[in-house]
């Protein structure tokens, strides 16, 4: 597989939320807005690159039988680091996000990318596949978060588009995640139908 | 390289090396962001007492007090005016009684009981109904729903759906009431410790 291929793949062919339908927790927990959304997703890159380079390069150090445990004390090791530094420098997006930056350890991406990838491959592809996984899904949390937010509020990026009075509630609240995520699915499904 | 093979001598190793680098780094990034971490969180206190307060000189020594209802103790910050004397008090009180739990309000009250000011610290009230407590109740064009001026002294706050003077948030009447519970809470304290009425 070429790198350009390995670096798109996360976007439309491979998304992690919208095709592979992983990651909902924080998927459907912190869009609320497009912000919170393109945050989560960045902090999320962030750890995925990290871990999938850190994990290629010791990939031959650590025994079979032990990795899962490796990989995981790795991965909180970066959760920590990036929860620490927006604790102390973004101290209102870590507000706003909160429970959900420590619960990126349990990311099913940044595992699953771990496991599938980053334990096979050399560390070049495997920066570049967290790189591209992890702005796919930096990529669908900002879409979520941004339908999420104009239809619930009448803004994106905090930008007024109308009246905030017209706004339905009910998609910033949890149903609406789950309303605008299988709408999207289904426009994302018969896009990809139509190319194949 | 090959793989080190699964033997219970590699696997101790390898995990043993693994948490104790992971632990270093930590280690490593702790220091360096304790400091900020702090300061922000002293900035963000700091703004909040500068903002509920109205015309103080300085701020006094902030101590513990603790409520003869409540379980916990509220921090209050008194502040003085040119020749030293409290005027008015910061009072970080909270609630437990939110839609979601915990709510933290910083509440400026002066000496006659009248609030000069709110800031909502820390709540996770439904976002788009009890989250609009941090303006809804200093709206000066809704003088139902605004707090801010109201006096203190005739007695306590409470919704209009429970008699009050205060209209609540639309369709986020618990969030409103549990709001107003921590404004009591606020005010309630300070004259139980009577150090806001005493004037030496």
């Amino acid at each position: 597989m070429n790198q350009w291929k390995n670096f798109t793949k996360g976007f439309i062919k491979e998304n992690p939320v919208f095709v592979l339908l992983l990651g909902m927790c924080p998927t459907l927990g912190t869009t609320g807005s497009a912000i919170n959304g393109l945050s989560m997703g960045l902090a999320t890159t962030f750890v995925l690159v990290m871990s999938n380079i850190v994990i290629s390069l010791i990939k031959n150090l650590i025994p079979d039988k032990v990795r899962i445990p490796a990989f995981i004390v790795v991965i909180a090791t970066f959760v920590t680091i990036v929860q620490m530094v927006m604790q102390a420098y973004l101290p209102a997006l870590f507000e706003s996000l909160g429970l959900f930056i420590p619960l990126i350890v349990v990311n099913c991406i940044v595992l699953g990318r771990a496991e599938a990838f980053a334990s096979k491959n050399s560390v070049g592809s495997s920066a570049i596949d967290g790189i591209g996984i992890g702005l796919g899904f930096a990529f669908a949390l900002t879409i979520l978060g941004g339908v999420r937010e104009l239809l619930g509020s009448g803004k994106i990026f905090n930008i007024t588009i109308y009246p905030e009075q017209y706004g339905m509630l009910v998609f910033i609240l949890a149903p609406g995640a789950f309303i605008a995520l299988g709408y999207i699915i289904a426009i994302i499904n018969r896009l990809n139908k139509q190319k194949a | 390289m090959a793989k080190l093979e699964s033997s219970f001598k590699n696997m101790v190793i390898a995990l043993f090396g693994v948490t104790l680098i992971a632990s270093a780094a930590l280690g490593l990034v702790n220091d360096a962001t304790i400091e900020p971490i702090a300061k922000a969180e002293m900035e963000k206190q700091t703004n909040a007492i500068a903002a509920v307060l109205t015309e103080f000189d300085s701020l006094g020594i902030a101590y513990k007090f603790l409520p003869s209802e409540g379980k916990d103790s509220i921090q209050i910050f008194p502040a003085l005016n040119a020749e030293g004397e409290i005027i008015s008090n910061a009072i970080k009180s909270y609630t437990y009684k939110g839609f979601s739990g915990y709510i933290e309000v910083m509440v400026g009250i002066s000496n006659d009981g009248i609030i000069s000011g709110y800031q909502v610290l820390k709540h996770a009230e439904t976002p788009g109904l009890g989250s609009k407590m941090g303006l809804w109740f200093s709206n000066a064009e809704k003088p139902n729903q605004n707090v801010i001026g109201k006096s203190m002294s005739a007695g306590s706050l409470s919704v209009s759906k429970d008699g009050g003077s205060i209209d609540a948030i639309t369709a986020a009447t618990i969030s409103s009431r549990a709001f107003l519970d921590a404004v009591n809470r606020a005010y309630s304290t300070i004259n139980e410790s009577g150090i806001s009425t005493q004037k030496e």
